[in-house]
């Protein structure tokens, strides 16, 4: 017998290999725990980070959206639908703008491509639909989100301004 | 039973005693087995707690902690969602065998208790015989699994019957041959004499000259109660669940429960025949309320041997099924045999802690 074979037999009557793989694990028991609690703690978000989308005003509460199109035509997912009317005052606008949700994969090319940064992607994440069809983002609704995020878009938009 | 007589007002006493005789040995086993069974149905529940609570710690997460405080109600919770859930029993199953199975898995599992010793004289049934029956016992669980495989009718549960049926046929082998080193040593079959033989403290115990047979008897029943490393009859990656894939609400349950119970089982009869029971390690001071002997002592090893199956399951990945069986037969068998004949050697040549005592019990007997 070789003394590599002693060496083998020794080793695995001797369980030093599994005692090693337990005292790995018995290690960590003591380890602090990097769990999160989620609905208590949340990590920190980037501001590029890319969630339910938003249409934004002008400060005067003036729509941005010129309906040029171009987030329905770069959108990969075909999840925008637009439709164009001229309003009363002859300006461009949109009558139906909408984004299936479910098609939607986040991508963030139709902000993008927006040349009036009218469409945003907002860092909210925390959204549900409780009925079929809401997961149709309507003109109205995509407003009312912006509205109600102005604040946290435009400083994410700021924050992340030096790097584009 | 007295200090209950004494408890009681003179009514009682007196329709006690008015009771025919069968009726009272009746009644006293049923209050024996009660408080044996409940204690011991919390101890599971709170056994998948500690499972999914050690293992998330070492996995460095921090485990349930929503269900009431720290998550302790967690076990509680499952228990209740499992009774409200629907028991699927599948088209062209065999209905009968389908729900008997888990009966037959849970029975053998809580029955092995009949004969454990909590403490000197504390125990149901006090069986000269106690480790045969613990031997047959430990071994009818597998029916259970092979019955639920077979009656559920499908290709996965099959598949894992007959994996877990090989498996336990081979350890069991181990197991045996590793128990009679633990009756050589004792010279006896019953539990109570066997720990009684291991008197003297830690020293003393029988993991010491039987460490061989300690090593291959607890892994054999690791692998006998289908834990990781040797889950392949569940082998959720493989074959979905295994046994039980077909089984739902209360059945599962039963499955569940069965599993942790032989757990506790495996870990109990480890501490009693390796480790002294309710013997305490430091045989001096057996007068000593917490430190001499007590059912205490037998409460903390079983569950350092339960918390040895959780770590092993947080440890070590699955073992493929034909190293099982090289382990099994040709590993453990040919080891405990030697170990065996070594022992004889040591008993006939009166080496080691038990030697006398044995060799005058057996020239006794």
């Amino acid at each position: 017998m070789t003394m590599r074979t002693i060496k083998y037999y020794l080793k695995s009557f001797l369980f030093l290999e599994l005692i090693k793989g337990l005292m790995v694990t018995g290690g960590y028991l003591f380890k602090r725990k990097i769990t999160l609690q989620y609905p208590e703690q949340k990590t920190p978000i980037s501001p590029r980070f890319r969630g339910l989308h938003a249409q934004r005003r002008y400060a005067n509460g003036e729509e941005r959206c010129i309906a040029c199109k171009l987030c329905e035509a770069v959108c990969p997912a075909l999840a925008i639908t637009i439709d164009v009317e001229e309003r009363d005052d002859g300006t461009r606008r949109t009558s139906k703008y909408d984004i299936d949700l479910f098609k939607c994969i986040y991508c963030g090319f139709c902000e993008e491509a927006c040349p009036v940064d009218a469409i945003v992607e907002t860092d909210v994440f925390e959204y549900h639909f409780e009925n079929r069809g809401e997961n149709i983002m309507t003109k109205d609704k995509l407003l009312a989100v912006g509205d109600k995020y102005e604040e946290s878009i435009a400083a994410n938009r700021a924050a992340d301004a030096p790097y584009r | 039973m007295e200090w209950l007589f004494s408890l009681a007002p003179d009514f009682m006493v007196d329709f006690w005693n008015w009771l025919p005789q069968w009726i009272q040995v009746l009644a006293e086993n049923l209050l024996y087995i009660v408080l044996i069974m409940v204690p011991l149905m919390l101890c599971v529940a709170y056994v998948t707690y500690a499972e999914r609570k050690i293992i998330g710690y070492m996995q460095v997460r921090l485990g349930p902690n929503r269900v009431g405080p720290k998550g302790w109600l967690q076990p509680i919770a499952d228990a209740i969602k499992l009774m409200f859930k629907e028991v699927i029993v599948p088209t062209n199953s065999n209905k009968f065998l389908f729900l008997f199975a888990p009966i037959l898995t849970l029975g053998p599992a809580l029955a092995a208790w009949a004969v454990i010793p909590f403490f000197e004289g504390v125990q149901l049934s006090n069986l000269n015989a106690g480790l045969l029956y613990i031997l047959a016992l430990t071994s009818m669980g597998v029916y259970g699994v092979i019955i639920a495989g077979w009656a559920s009718n499908s290709k996965y549960a099959i598949l894992g019957a007959l994996r877990s049926a090989a498996q336990v046929v081979a350890y069991e082998i181990a197991m045996g041959f590793a128990l009679v080193g633990v009756l050589m040593a004792s010279g006896s079959l019953n539990l109570g004499d066997i720990i009684a033989r291991q008197e003297g403290g830690f020293m003393s115990w029988f993991w010491l000259p039987l460490l061989p047979l300690l090593a291959v008897y607890f892994i054999s029943g690791v692998a006998e109660t289908n834990r990781a490393p040797f889950d392949v009859a569940e082998g959720e990656s493989e074959i979905v669940a295994g046994f039980h894939v077909d089984y739902s609400g209360m059945a599962f349950a039963v499955f569940f429960l069965a599993e942790y119970a032989n757990i506790i089982l495996i870990a109990a009869l480890t501490s009693l025949m390796f480790f002294g029971g309710w013997m305490s390690p430091f045989g001096s001071m057996a007068d000593h309320a917490l430190l001499g002997d007590g059912t205490h002592w037998f409460i903390l090893k079983t569950m350092f041997f339960i918390y040895m199956f959780l770590w092993f399951r947080a440890t070590f990945p699955r073992y493929r099924y034909d190293q099982i069986m090289r382990l099994g037969w040709k590993v453990f068998i040919p080891v405990t045999i030697v170990w065996l004949v070594v022992e004889a050697v040591m008993v006939v040549m009166q080496v080691g802690p038990w030697a006398v005592d044995t060799a005058a019990s057996v020239a006794g007997a």
